[in-house]
């Protein structure tokens, strides 16, 4: 039996007392493509820095490949939200996918590093822009770069916070090119408010709103989606139904 | 218009200049970029306590400032971690409180404080060999750190979150980067004073940020332009007999005036 890429077990967290997260259970297959939908406060960031090992739950257990997820952190890439950073940040494309290889206090990049960021950047069709400063870049472009800094290290789990709210709806087309592309080699979890916009291309789905329900395969939400689906309706009246299924 | 600079005290000066402008070049250009520019106002005015403290204890008041600028670095990025005050209000209470420590400390110590102005507005026209051999140490301090941790300094100045999941000590590197940016406010005391040294720091590296976009060049701009500005305010000061910390402040302030006109 293959290890999960995530096992969450009884997961609850409070955040100055109050609930964000209530028992949640739920796991993540190698090679799965899973979106977790829910509305903004609902704790899907916090879900996902769990899983980072970038904040501590009150009570559950958590494994990334059967490690604590800080021991696991090789194994993940993380698209973080919308970042705010200076304007006009003295980096370029190359050096920001770099920081994705860090290895250690006084470890240095090797050219081993600088291979697997030219690799990933052209994984995201962006390898033309290496030496552009990062805020010369469109929306569109910028994200493309985050997730080469994401995917640099080769990871076996990849974690997207909203990956679609920086992006034009053009672009959505070719970013689920590139994740179809991706799975083949890594588990891929992203989050979005938006269940219209997480469409046909995911494998699984989980609505997330202080408490998770696993939906499991997108085709087998078509009956009773409402009751199914847990959600607030707003949430999924505005996505179009037939977009999210496949046809039935 | 040179012969000013054969007096040793111009010399002094001179060097202090330089001095100065390499803390300012190398840890401003962070400083800039990561935007913890209040955040490094207070840290400079609180280290006016630690100058009290010296006053009070008999001992040389910059070095006093050293341990004490650094532990309120500490507190500062610390408060955050352990509790739920903001770092803006923790800004707010350090920056008066440190200037308050050393007002009581002053108070406290007999007799007549003779430079105490020139803590607070700088005087670089007293600086002495001593100051000097501070000032030089700290500076060698602050390069081979930054040399030693620009991997990390960069990833947590650009974004601190990713720097955590791909295993970077986030924390314990902002704590080091506060640190370094006390030991600049040391280095820069005796120039400019506490009051009027965040000028010094922010503006050499904002002038340089507009002219370049990678970070090791900011740092070295900013270090020249740095050397420049002061120079020229310590020679304007000179000729007008103005006070050389208000006068160099405000030289930065007019080349940063004419670079955003010209980029802008």
């Amino acid at each position: 039996m293959s290890l999960k890429a995530v096992e969450i077990n009884n997961l609850s967290v409070k955040y100055n007392e109050q609930l964000v997260l209530k028992d949640i259970n739920f796991s993540i297959e190698e090679k799965d493509f899973v979106a977790i939908i829910g509305p903004n406060g609902g704790g899907k960031s916090t879900l996902l820095k769990i899983i980072l090992g970038i904040l501590t739950p009150n009570t559950g257990d958590v494994k990334v490949f059967g490690k604590a997820p800080k021991k696991a952190r090789d194994l993940m890439g993380y698209l973080p939200q919308n970042l705010k950073f200076d304007h006009d940040f003295p980096i370029n494309v190359f050096e920001t996918v770099l920081t994705g290889r860090y290895h250690g206090l006084f470890k240095g990049y090797t050219e081993k590093d600088d291979n697997a960021v030219l690799q990933a950047l052209k994984d995201v069709e962006m390898d033309e822009f290496k030496d552009r400063q990062i805020s010369k870049l469109s929306g569109g472009q910028m994200q493309r770069v985050f997730i080469a800094r994401a995917i640099v290290r080769e990871p076996k789990l990849l974690i997207m916070d909203e990956p679609m709210a920086s992006i034009d709806p053009e672009m959505q087309h070719s970013f689920y090119k590139l994740m179809s592309r991706l799975k083949d080699n890594m588990a891929i979890v992203l989050v979005s408010h938006d269940v219209g916009a997480v469409s046909t291309h995911v494998d699984k789905i989980a609505c997330l709103n202080q408490e998770l329900f696993y939906h499991g395969p997108v085709e087998n939400a078509a009956n009773g989606l409402e009751e199914i689906y847990h959600c607030p309706i707003e949430l999924i009246s505005h996505g179009i139904p037939h977009r999210v299924l496949k046809d039935h | 218009m040179l012969e000013i600079f054969q007096y040793q005290f111009m010399q002094r000066a001179l060097i202090a200049a330089v001095l100065v402008s390499v803390a300012c070049g190398v840890v401003g250009s962070y400083v800039v970029i990561k935007r913890i520019v209040s955040l490094s106002g207070a840290i400079s005015h609180a280290a006016f306590g630690g100058v009290g403290i010296g006053y009070f204890l008999g001992v040389n008041p910059v070095l006093a400032a050293i341990p004490f600028s650094i532990i309120s670095a500490i507190a500062i990025g610390g408060v955050k971690q352990i509790s739920n005050i903001s770092e803006d209000t923790s800004i707010g209470i350090l920056w008066s409180v440190g200037m308050a420590i050393g007002v009581i400390f002053i108070n406290l110590t007999p007799g007549y404080a003779p430079d105490l102005f020139s803590y607070l507005f700088g005087s670089i026209l007293t600086v002495n060999n001593t100051d000097l051999y501070i000032m030089f140490i700290l500076d060698m301090i602050i390069i081979v750190t930054v040399y030693l941790f620009r991997r990390e300094f960069l990833a947590v100045a650009f974004d601190e979150e990713f720097s955590k999941v791909v295993g970077l000590p986030a924390l314990l590197v902002y704590m080091l980067l506060l640190a370094l940016v006390a030991l600049s406010v040391v280095v820069l005391i005796k120039v400019v004073g506490v009051i009027l040294l965040i000028a010094l720091f922010t503006i050499p590296a904002a002038i340089s940020k507009q002219y370049t976009y990678n970070l090791k060049n900011l740092m070295i701009l900013a270090t020249i332009l740095g050397i420049v500005l002061t120079t020229l305010g310590l020679i304007l000061s000179y000729i007008f007999n103005l006070a050389s910390g208000a006068t160099i402040v405000m030289v930065l302030a007019t080349a940063f005036a004419i670079s955003y006109y010209l980029k802008g």
